[in-house]
């Protein structure tokens, strides 16, 4: 069904990150947004209230204290379109609770997580486990006859990679941090 | 009165000698912290949470009145009422748990239509809290996706502090409610009472000024647009503006339309008004928009009961946006021109910028618009109407009134033919459309009005007292009986409401999308069986109950609960059942699509 569209309408669309013509794909990002809350008591509440709330999704999220005790720092992963993502960044910023919003996304910064991961093993299957975890310059953390567990930090991608490579030892449990992100400082321009 | 000495943690070294603070309960700090905040009235309910704090009243005498309502749904909408009659912050007080849910829907109300209230719950005692203790319920939990803010004062001595930094988030920036948790021993602990600053609230800003290059980019939009229109919500009322866009509009020859809630906040009666838009706004509203090549929307939130069809609605119209919330913007209409900030403020700014412009073919398109297709109903058939009983209303009041309107036929009718004049003239639930909110928030906004009229003519020295405006009542059959036991407290405090229930026998809103969208299936929408009688209603709540049956009627009954200035008057208007309101887009349809008649063939043969 052929459809013409007003100027407006493709400006809108195109402003909030929407199909334009028929075929167009669907523009949801992945967008790491890092978070300044106040640490008192109902904050983390209301952040993770307003996800649900207004339907946002909220792919991953890790909280921890900065070096004041009376902040914490959100590191929230979320996709969405671009007037969907704006929405987030003002809801958030909406909060009584939260100092300041940022999205990381666009300018240069590094993404990290950490994943404590157990495998099954055996005195065969030891020192193959082992050679991966020297690939991934993953962490032997602790040894049992049955199993073993290992530390790996690095961006998502390396972790995924690193539980894709274990998954057929047999794995036995994973635990993963949420991603923390802070931008960089270029000294050298960029 | 006991002298205590000065904390001994300060040093006093260096510090002028400060007066000695007095040691007072929880409770009567919270007292005094309320009269500081410039509270006039209470609307509240005790129970065993709060009772210290009601005894503390009783003991203190307080600045403010307290007002005993009757359900705790009620107070919240009475505050509601009060707020947006008056434009100051409304207070509730109720006890914990059930007291504190009976409110959740007028926090939700308040929530969605901005209305900043201030709702005090009682709690029980902090070392209980968690152990699902007598009447406890985690009222903060509950409360978290509808309010703008909440706090839970866990130490009496921030119980000053917190009132102030509670009622300070209500009222600033865009307003809402906020909900102040009190737990039973924080009431009843005793600290030093020293009024000062709110509590610290680093991550709370609200715009105020906006930009000045945005608003000078809004005017030039405005000065080039040939088919400009003024898309006005109710931030504008709440931000005071309703006079500089008045001036704006009446300067640059730019027709105005109305949300459900900006109703007054431009005179209807303006040869530039073209009333209400959206899904029972004009048709003329809603052609307008949908060839405008310019929407100046002030203080609105593009709501789907006003756009209907997101991506069919001003298909044409470059969109300037003044708002003061963030995430407003942009939110579903991306928009060419935001322009962030208090709106009173940044129409001042624009003011100056823009000035008149011959747009003589557009206003002639408007008004063959609304020749072709008027507000209108069958006036012919000798049935009572409801639409005529609010004009009627509008004729016995000249507009200076203060309508409040319930949820459903009722509020449609209500909007569509009082022509709003005055900002804060209208009162009604848009947002959640809440069903029972009209007799409560009438009654708020009566004793809002009535204080300030005597406060007013306390003041004025010319001996002639101020009259509080009329406030009315709007009602379907339906809502009313969802709060009509307020109508005790009403009469109890003699005021002198005129509430009008047309009274269908149906849920009329429903009956009508059933009857246009589900094949007349009338399934459980006929009040008719276990309607009360609603003269003997008022009257046994010591109101003077009236019936209109027959449209000759209406006036006299009008003119006879005009006469009655000592207790509420409700009269029940016998109107024809099957009225639908029209004009009508479908709930998701495109604007384009309005129904402007019942479909019916003999009327087209
Ligand atoms: C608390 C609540 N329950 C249900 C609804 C859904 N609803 C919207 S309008 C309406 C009918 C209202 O009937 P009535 O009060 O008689 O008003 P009328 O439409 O007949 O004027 C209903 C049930 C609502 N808005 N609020
Ligand atoms: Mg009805």
């Amino acid at each position: 069904m052929a459809q013409t569209l007003t100027p407006q309408q493709i400006f809108r669309r195109r402003t909030a990150g929407e199909p334009v013509a028929p075929g167009d794909a669907p523009q949801d990002n992945r967008h790491v947004i890092s978070v300044l809350l106040e640490n008192s008591v109902g904050a983390l509440n209301r952040v993770a209230n307003l996800f649900s709330a207004r339907g946002f999704n909220l792919e991953s999220v890790s909280v921890g204290e900065t070096d004041d005790p009376a902040i914490s720092r959100l590191t929230i992963v979320t996709t969405g379109n671009d007037r969907i993502i704006g929405q987030v960044i003002q809801q958030l910023g909406n909060l009584v609770d939260s100092l300041g919003v940022d999205d990381l996304t666009g300018s240069e910064h590094v993404e990290r997580e950490l994943c404590l991961l157990k495998v099954a093993c055996d005195a065969s299957t030891r020192g193959e486990l082992m050679d991966v975890a020297k690939i991934f310059r993953a962490n032997i953390i602790n040894v049992a006859p049955d199993s073993m567990m290992f530390e790996v930090t690095g961006p998502t991608t390396k972790v995924n990679a690193f539980i894709g490579m274990m998954r057929p030892m047999g794995i036995r449990e994973v635990a993963r941090s949420g991603r923390v992100a802070m931008r960089r400082q270029l000294i050298f321009g960029d | 009165m006991t002298a205590v000495t000065a904390h001994a943690t300060k040093p006093a070294a260096h510090a002028a000698p400060e007066p000695t603070p007095e040691v007072l309960s929880g409770a009567e700090i919270l007292i005094r912290a309320l009269e500081a905040e410039g509270v006039e009235i209470l609307f509240g309910h005790p129970g065993g949470a709060v009772i210290k704090l009601y005894d503390d009243m009783d003991r203190v005498k307080p600045k403010f009145r307290h007002v005993l309502v009757r359900h705790e749904q009620g107070g919240t909408h009475a505050a509601e009422g009060y707020a947006k009659a008056t434009g100051k912050v409304g207070t509730v007080v109720t006890t914990s748990g059930p007291g504190a849910t009976n409110c959740v829907t007028g926090i939700a109300d308040a929530f969605m239509d901005s209305v900043p209230i201030v709702v005090l719950t009682g709690q029980v005692p902090t070392h209980l809290i968690g152990n699902d203790a007598f009447q406890e319920c985690d009222i903060i939990g509950v409360t978290r996706s509808i309010t703008k803010h909440s706090f839970l004062v866990r130490d009496v001595t921030k119980m000053a502090a917190t009132i102030k930094a509670a009622y300070h988030i209500a009222r600033t920036g865009r307003p809402g409610p906020v909900v102040v948790d009190l737990p039973k021993d924080v009431l009843a602990a005793k600290a030093p009472y020293m009024p000062g600053d709110a509590l610290e609230l680093r991550g709370y800003s609200y715009a105020q000024q906006g930009d000045p290059e945005a608003i000078a980019t809004a005017a030039r939009m405005i000065q080039a647009a040939e088919r400009p229109l003024f898309y006005v919500g109710g931030g504008t009322i709440n931000s005071g503006a309703s006079e500089v866009l008045t001036r704006i509009a009446r300067k640059t020859g730019i027709p105005v339309t109305t949300t459900l809630h900006g109703l007054g906040a431009f005179p209807e009666n303006d040869p530039l008004s073209v009333g209400m838009l959206g899904m029972h706004g004009t048709w003329y509203a809603n052609q307008a928009v949908q060839n405008a090549d310019l929407l100046i929307a002030v203080g609105a939130r593009f709501d789907d009961r006003v756009t209907g069809k997101l991506e069919a609605w001003a298909p044409h119209a470059k969109v300037i946006h003044i708002e003061i919330d963030p995430a407003c913007i942009s939110k579903n209409v991306p928009v060419d021109c935001p322009v962030l900030g208090d709106v009173r403020l940044v129409l001042e700014e624009l003011e100056p910028q823009v000035g008149p412009k011959d747009r003589a073919a557009w206003l002639a398109r408007i008004a063959a618009w609304r020749a072709e297709c008027p507000l209108d109903y069958a006036t012919d058939d000798g049935a009572l109407h409801p639409q005529a009983v609010v004009q009627a209303l509008r004729d016995k009041t000249g507009g200076n009134a203060v309508v409040v309107t319930d949820v459903g036929q009722n509020q449609m009718f209500g909007a569509q033919y009082f022509t709003y004049v005055h900002p804060r003239s209208h009162i009604t639930s848009g947002g959640l459309g809440t069903m029972g909110f009209s007799v409560p928030a009438a009654m708020g906004a009566a004793f809002g009005l009535r204080d300030a009229a005597l406060a007013a003519s306390a003041a004025g020295g010319d001996g002639a007292p101020a009259e509080p405006l009329p406030v009315i009542s709007i009602n379907g059959d339906g809502g009313f009986l969802m709060n009509s036991q307020e109508l005790g407290v009403a009469a109890a405090h003699r005021l002198p409401l005129k509430i009008v229930i047309l009274n269908n026998g149906y849920l009329g809103m429903v009956r009508q999308w059933q009857e246009l969208f589900h094949e007349e299936r009338y399934s459980h929408t006929d009040l008719r069986p276990s309607n009360p009688d609603f003269v003997k209603l008022a009257e046994a709540y010591g109101c003077v109950g009236l019936r209109c049956e027959r449209a000759e009627d209406i006036r006299a009954t009008i003119d006879a609960a005009w006469e009655v200035t000592d207790r509420p008057v409700v009269m029940d208007f016998r109107t024809v059942q099957k009225e639908l309101v029209f004009p009508m887009v479908p709930a998701g349809a495109a604007t384009d699509d309005m129904i402007t008649q019942r479909f019916n063939p003999e009327l087209t043969a």
